[in-house]
């Protein structure tokens, strides 16, 4: 099976990644839910990083990631976990603090493994097509706030 | 920002809504092999003409295909670009997150044991991350 990931826009409404991992299941899910783990991967552009990482222990609870970036700039997002089944399933919302797109999504991460290989099924639900048509057309770094670091060099820049 | 942006239908949502249909991307592979008329797009499908010109309407909208003038046949003709551009879109959300999993893959070589050929691993993901 080829490891690389695979994007699809699926129906009106979802994002579907799927990508192979090298590693037994019960790690991948360690790298999905130990806040110390995420903070070392699930990161933006060069130079980011991943100050706060809280996460849910159980369905009802929140969680909570804000990224920081090179130039002190913070961007955070979070929701509301709604399944959480070890080692395989979670459920969570998720919604940015300064929304780039409309309403929030659902996050869905399934996890399985064959021959101590794991699939990870990513599939985002937004809220309508207007909000994952333009999640895809939307620079992730403008996501990421990258869009106003651009501007602050060019501000800076400017003002010399 | 496009924020402003909001539900602004755009060519890219047609494209992608022409896309989200089986029956609409099967057309398209069909015509990936050169002009049709409908009668004979209509062939492969249990779907009467009607219904496979109501699929080509939405395909012309998004400027997928455009459909000839000649009064009887009208063949059906694939236009690539706009295709292109929304693999393009999810080409680019693609390396984005490939980015991510490819810390992640590093993450998880250095979580397992060493392997008996190898060395032992360096932890040397970085916590800044590295170039996409």
């Amino acid at each position: 099976m080829s490891k690389a990931l695979k994007v699809t826009a699926r129906g009106d409404r979802e994002i579907v990644m799927t990508r192979v991992f090298n590693a037994p299941r019960a790690l991948v899910w360690d790298a999905f839910t130990k806040p110390e783990l995420v903070q070392r991967w699930l990161l933006g552009p060069p130079g980011w990083t991943m100050p706060v990482c809280q996460l849910a222990q159980k369905p009802g609870e929140r969680y909570r990631y804000v990224w920081r970036g090179p130039d002190g700039s913070e961007m955070g997002m979070g929701g509301v976990v709604r399944e959480l089944e070890p080692p395989e399933r979670i459920v969570a919302t998720e919604k940015f603090d300064q929304p780039w797109y409309p309403g929030e999504a659902v996050g869905i991460i399934v996890l399985t493994e064959k021959d101590g290989k794991t699939t990870l099924t990513q599939t985002i639900l937004y809220e309508s097509k207007e909000a994952r048509d333009l999640v895809l057309k939307s620079p992730m770094e403008k996501g990421l706030g990258m869009s106003y670091d651009r501007l602050a060099t060019l501000l800076a820049g400017e003002s010399r | 920002m496009e924020l402003n942006s909001y539900g602004t239908p755009t060519r890219l949502d047609a494209t992608f809504a022409a896309l989200a249909d089986p029956t609409r991307r099967a057309i398209l592979a069909r015509l990936a092999l050169g002009e049709a008329s409908v009668a004979e797009l209509a062939a492969p499908f249990a779907m009467t003409q009607p219904a496979i010109s109501k699929h080509l309407r939405v395909l012309e909208r998004a400027g997928l295909i455009s459909r000839g003038r000649a009064a009887q046949r009208r063949p059906s003709r694939l236009h690539a670009k706009p295709m292109a551009e929304a693999s393009a879109w999810l080409e680019r959300y693609r390396e984005f997150w490939e980015g991510r999993f490819q810390r992640l893959d590093a993450l998880l070589e250095e979580m397992q044991p060493p392997k008996k050929k190898g060395t032992r691993p360096t932890p040397t993901a970085k916590r800044t991350g590295d170039p996409q």
